[in-house]
């Protein structure tokens, strides 16, 4: 299986290439920089290894949630990438990446990973990742007050991600006597997208570029206009 | 499936004759020129579009998808919505795009990479940075009004340059003296909105739909020019700046204070545009006497504006300056204009490494002319 991978959606901005065996990542934690990097982190990978982008089998991407700018730029990046050399691609979800990013730092197999999604919110997923080639959901993911987040039948629990920095204390109060350990510094990297990846192809679940969506979770972005004509539109930040 | 708008351009010899005002045009003078298929992509603001311009054989296909209906409700452009739907619609007008080329491979990628609404304008840049990466050919990041300038170029009879150009949209209302291409001397401009902006904020006070300036300009055609006399602000002062914010509190003052009935919005559509027009065309008049040029383009949204059009005809009888237009798909926000744009600098040599960093707010006499050099190393970071 021959892959490259883009993930972008928090504040590390990075690449892999998987060809068989031999896998290959460029990882920077970057704010607001990734529109600068990420594709001369494609283009060492392909040169490094030799490779033309057409001798891939697909382009997996981080489709979010996250950053929606962030999630946009792997999804337009892996877009174009997809439309150029003929490559169906692969959507990967960033919650799973991040996931799986925790359980290889040697956290365990059931993650509660969460991003801080701003407005008193996190993005939240529960993955088992005792397969270290997969990160398999366990419920929705969501967008949820820290305080209302879905409360797992049993403990062990490993919470990974920012969410748990800017949230801990409401997370670890809510969550009482299931969360074994935390480690807010894990993030998703484009490794764990091309790990999942492979799955989700041997699967079938890649897609044509056009179709490729990114993943925002928080769907409602704007608040409904004033009956008043010519009320000024209103939208959350990004 | 979005709708997409696919135009068949005319084959008339226009790129050639665009080619040849290129070919003696001072930066591109005793250059070689090579032709090239340039594919453009244009997402700075609520329109999805891809075109591509081939320097030979001229403008081979342009397709487009409007948001309009999509921010209708909101009375004006939401930039996350703009972005969601770029992201969504984009490769499928730029598939339609190649394939109207015919499908052949192109030589370079030229993307707007500002100014605009920053999201939006990232979701065309990664898009068109990433094909050109994987094509293997030299990608282009294009400025949003020097494309707008330039526009006439893709027309059968493109004005030769020095030219004035009245650049008016939703959001840039701009006086400009056009040297040659990448030679751009901002001569006025409005101070707060643009005049497309008032156009499209009055229309909402007139309980017109979003955007809402073509539909008052026909409501204008139903009003009694000689009931109200709406200001021309900024005209008895010297200088091209101009102001349009003063003529939408102006409309707001008449409805309330005469009648809001169904002539009355009529007749102060009729004045607000009479308005506007008049105070664009005053500073034209006093913009081409002050600079000796002999050729005015009106370009941008507005430009499609009948009643502009016609006056500013009437001027260039007048004044014995020719007036041209691009015509109205290529007025409005459009990849053509861009693939263009970018064919003059990628023909010239330029090109933009792997660094795709939009530019939401550029200065248009910030650029110079195409020349072989990396196009905007002088970039700041911005957000992305």
């Amino acid at each position: 299986m021959k892959l490259l991978a883009i993930e972008t959606a928090t504040d590390a901005c990075s690449c892999a290439l998987v060809l068989g065996e031999e896998r290959e990542q460029r990882f920077e934690v970057a704010p607001r920089r990734h529109s600068g990097l990420v594709l001369g982190m494609a283009s060492e990978l392909l040169d490094l290894a030799g490779v033309p982008l057409s001798a891939l089998d697909a382009i997996a991407f981080g489709r979010g949630p996250g950053s929606f700018t962030g999630v946009r730029i792997a999804t337009a990046v892996a877009q174009g990438l997809g439309l150029a050399a003929d490559l169906p691609l692969v959507p990967v979800s960033s919650l799973a990446a991040l996931a799986l990013a925790a359980a290889r730092r040697g956290g365990g197999g059931a993650v509660l990973a969460a991003f801080d999604a701003r407005m008193d919110e996190v993005y939240w997923g529960a993955f088992d990742t005792r397969d270290p080639a997969a990160a398999i959901p366990d419920g929705e993911e969501r967008v949820v007050a820290p305080a209302c987040v879905p409360l797992p039948p049993r403990g062990g629990w490993l919470g990974a991600g920012e969410g748990w920095s800017v949230h801990g204390d409401v997370l670890l109060a809510r969550l009482k006597g299931l969360v074994d350990a935390v480690d807010t510094k894990a993030r998703p990297g484009a490794m764990e997208v091309a790990a999942l990846a492979v799955g989700e192809l041997r699967a079938g679940r890649a897609c044509a570029p056009e179709l490729a969506r990114p993943v925002y979770l928080r769907d409602r972005v704007t608040r409904r206009p004033e009956t008043k004509a010519g009320a000024a539109p209103r939208s959350e930040p990004s | 499936m979005p709708e997409i708008r696919a135009v068949r351009p005319e084959r008339d010899g226009a790129a050639k004759r665009g080619r040849r005002e290129a070919r003696v045009s001072g930066a591109l003078r005793d250059r070689e020129l090579h032709a090239l298929r340039v594919l453009g992509i244009e997402t700075s603001c609520d329109e999805t579009a891809a075109a591509v311009y081939d320097t030979d054989a001229g403008l081979l296909s342009h397709c487009l998808h409007s948001q309009a209906e999509l921010h209708r409700e909101y009375g004006g452009v939401v930039p996350e919505l703009a972005s969601r739907d770029h992201v969504a619609k984009l490769p499928l007008v730029v598939r339609e795009a190649l394939a109207g080329a015919g499908g052949a491979s192109v030589d370079g990628v030229a993307y707007t990479v500002g100014p605009g609404l920053a999201g939006a304008l990232l979701v065309g840049a990664a898009t068109g940075r990433s094909l050109a990466f994987a094509w293997g050919v030299p990608a282009l990041g294009v400025h949003h009004l020097e494309a707008h300038l330039l526009a006439p170029m893709l027309e059968p009879r493109p004005p030769a340059f020095p030219f004035l150009a009245l650049l008016v949209s939703g959001g840039h209302t701009q006086l400009v003296r056009v040297g040659d291409p990448g030679e751009y001397e901002v001569l006025g401009e409005s101070l707060d909105d643009a005049a497309g902006e008032a156009f499209d904020k009055t229309a909402a006070l007139l309980g017109l739909p979003y955007p809402g300036g073509p539909a008052l300009a026909a409501l204008a055609l139903e009003g009694d020019p000689a009931r109200f006399r709406f200001p021309r602000p900024m005209t008895d002062r010297p200088g091209l700046d101009m102001s349009f914010s003063g003529l939408k509190t102006f409309a707001l003052t008449t409805l309330r204070n005469e009648a809001n009935d169904a002539p009355s919005r009529a007749d102060v559509a009729r004045a607000f545009e009479e308005a506007v027009v008049d105070t664009l065309l005053v500073k034209c008049r006093r913009a081409l006497q002050q600079t000796g040029l002999s050729r005015l383009v009106v370009t941008g949204g507005v430009g499609a504006n009948r009643r502009l059009r016609a006056a500013a005809g009437e001027l260039g009888r007048e004044l014995g300056v020719e007036v041209s237009y691009p015509r109205i798909e290529l007025c409005t926000d459009n990849a053509a204009m861009v693939a263009y744009a970018g064919s003059l600098r990628l023909l010239a040599g330029e090109s933009h490494d792997l660094d795709f960093t939009v530019r939401p707010r550029w200065p248009l006499d910030s650029l110079s002319p195409p020349a072989p050099r990396a196009a905007g190393s002088e970039q700041q970071p911005q957000a992305g």
